[in-house]
């Protein structure tokens, strides 16, 4: 008996340790990070472009290149998501093509994101001549999140029961018009959240955005969507790698990484109030 | 006496892949009056009340065989829209089903979309839909109220009235009663008793009293055969054949 109840205090220390471990790390991570950034937040670095070879000023440009970037790709992965979701979940008959197509998205979740900067820069940048814009980074942004709405827009599909869809269908309502009023309604919170977690990557992610939209510095804002931005991830790669004057810049580099750490998580937050608020109301 | 047949089966097989579940099934159902499909679980009861309103189409990999003529006019061929037959044949389900919207959404919501849209016009048919499924006194301060929120049988008979509501020429029941209380169970079949004089009511139950109690004609089903139909009183008094004496005295089944 001594042994077993041993064995489960061990395992369950085990188990204690991993989370305590996790936990540690991110809040590590986060103390240090503000530690050295929160000092060079002010209302003017968050409203001043760069000046004196990005040494001093602000990041503003960089914080409205995010935000457009981040808008555009939402704005071109939701619709076609959530589409390609409803197609596969609610018209594809379920067999070997619907499998593969599923495969591809899954794929296409796994592949690293400097692939699809590098696939944006020969499609868009290239081929399509929108350069290097706006247009192209939130397309490329877009494709890069597509799998993830696909799957959070499917999951949230599942979830509708499918005595709402019977229902619907026996009362002599056609089957678009049953997606349309009862399936999409009541999925719309889960595809949501699932979104807003796409947001928070696109708005995240460097590789991406390297070679079709960022520009290393640019005093300009944009004044069209072919127009080059400033953004947060690379602002930060750049002020960290290949500015002249790497040390003068690190107290920028660290507020730079709050204002963008802050958004991630801002967004992510959002997300999780928006499902517990689902949850709570759900009732079926 | 064809004239008050509204819906015929003719010899109709039905499959799930390679699966049979019906053969050859050929029965007359009459105009407003109410006939029970009984039958042990798996014997084709459901299906059969399912392939009526071409429910069935929605399940992938099925084959039907033979014809299904409603008013004459066989509803599996190609040129019919089964969204216009399910207007005509309205269904209720095993398990309540409202839709997580108000009690009077519930019901406009089959109307609106099909046309309706005057509003004084969609009130009078919440009332008097509601006031058919013996629901009204209940609901009538209620209607904004979530349909989530009413009890199992209440919820059943919302989702009798939001079918009435399309104003259907057949009612078709799926075991209507086995999610509910003996209480419930009874105020549906009085229900069904009072909603006979105007539709024509199919209902598959489990429940051989029940059957007794609310049908006219009785369908006993087995393995996929109709085995006997005949006037419920006859079918449970003194029926045809053996197998359907050894279901409805608790032989098997």
């Amino acid at each position: 008996m001594r042994w077993r109840y041993f064995k489960q205090n061990v395992f369950f220390l085990m188990v204690r340790g991993s989370a305590l471990c996790i936990a540690l790390a991110i809040g590590a991570f986060l103390l240090y990070i503000f530690y050295h950034g929160v000092g060079a937040i002010s209302w003017s670095f968050l409203t001043e472009p760069p000046r004196d070879s990005m040494t001093k000023g602000g990041i503003m440009p960089a914080i409205l290149g995010t935000f457009y970037l981040t808008l555009g790709a939402i704005s071109v992965a939701l619709p076609l998501g959530i589409l390609s979701a409803v197609y596969l979940n609610e018209y594809a008959k379920q067999g070997p093509a619907v499998r593969i197509i599923r495969i591809g998205v899954n794929c296409l979740a796994g592949v690293p994101s400097i692939v699809f900067g590098l696939f944006g820069l020969g499609l868009f940048v290239v081929y399509l001549h929108f350069g290097s814009s706006i247009a192209s980074g939130a397309l490329t942004l877009g494709f890069l999140i597509l799998p993830t709405i696909i799957g959070a827009s499917e999951e949230a599909l599942k979830g509708v029961p499918s005595t709402f869809r019977e229902a619907s269908l026996a009362l002599g309502v056609s089957k678009w018009q049953t997606i349309l009023r009862i399936v999409l309604p009541n999925a719309l919170p889960g595809i949501l959240t699932g979104s807003i977690l796409g947001i928070g990557r696109a708005a995240g992610e460097t590789a991406p955005i390297m070679f079709t939209a960022a520009a290393f510095f640019t005093p300009l804002l944009p004044r069209s969507i072919f127009d080059q931005v400033m953004a947060l991830p690379y602002h930060v790669y750049v002020l960290a790698t290949a500015g002249t004057r790497i040390e003068e810049t690190r107290p920028i580099q660290y507020g730079t990484i709050v204002v963008l750490v802050a958004l991630v998580l801002g967004i992510d937050l959002i997300a999780i109030f928006i499902r517990s608020w689902i949850r709570k109301r759900k009732r079926w | 006496m064809d004239n008050d047949i509204i819906i015929q089966t003719r010899n109709v097989n039905f499959y799930y892949g390679s699966f049979r579940a019906l053969t050859d099934v050929t029965m007359n159902f009459e105009k407003n009056r109410v006939t029970a499909l009984i039958g042990p679980s798996g014997c084709g009861k459901s299906t059969l009340l399912r392939l009526l309103n071409r429910m069935n189409d929605l399940i992938d990999g099925t084959r039907v065989e033979g014809e299904i003529l409603f008013e004459g006019k066989n509803i599996y061929e190609a040129n019919v829209d089964p969204v216009e037959i399910r207007k005509r044949i309205g269904m209720v389900f095993q398990k309540p089903n409202p839709f997580p919207k108000s009690i009077f959404n519930n019901i406009i919501y089959g109307p609106r979309l099909a046309g309706t849209q005057n509003k004084r016009d969609l009130e009078s048919l919440v009332e008097k839909s509601l006031k058919q499924a013996s629901l009204w006194e209940e609901a009538k301060d209620i209607l904004g109220q979530s349909a989530m929120a009413l009890s199992g049988g209440q919820q059943q008979r919302l989702c009798i009235a939001r079918a009435l509501a399309m104003k259907p020429d057949v009612l078709l029941m799926d075991e209507p009663t086995s999610a509910l209380d003996p209480i419930s169970t009874a105020k549906i079949e009085d229900l069904i008793d009072e909603l006979k004089k105007q539709y024509t009511i199919i209902i598959v139950t489990h429940n051989m009293q029940q059957a007794a109690r609310v049908s006219d004609y009785t369908g006993f089903f087995y393995l996929g055969k109709l085995i006997e139909f005949n006037p419920t009183e006859k079918l449970f008094t003194n029926p045809d054949e053996k197998q359907t004496e050894d279901y409805i005295t608790g032989r098997f089944g």
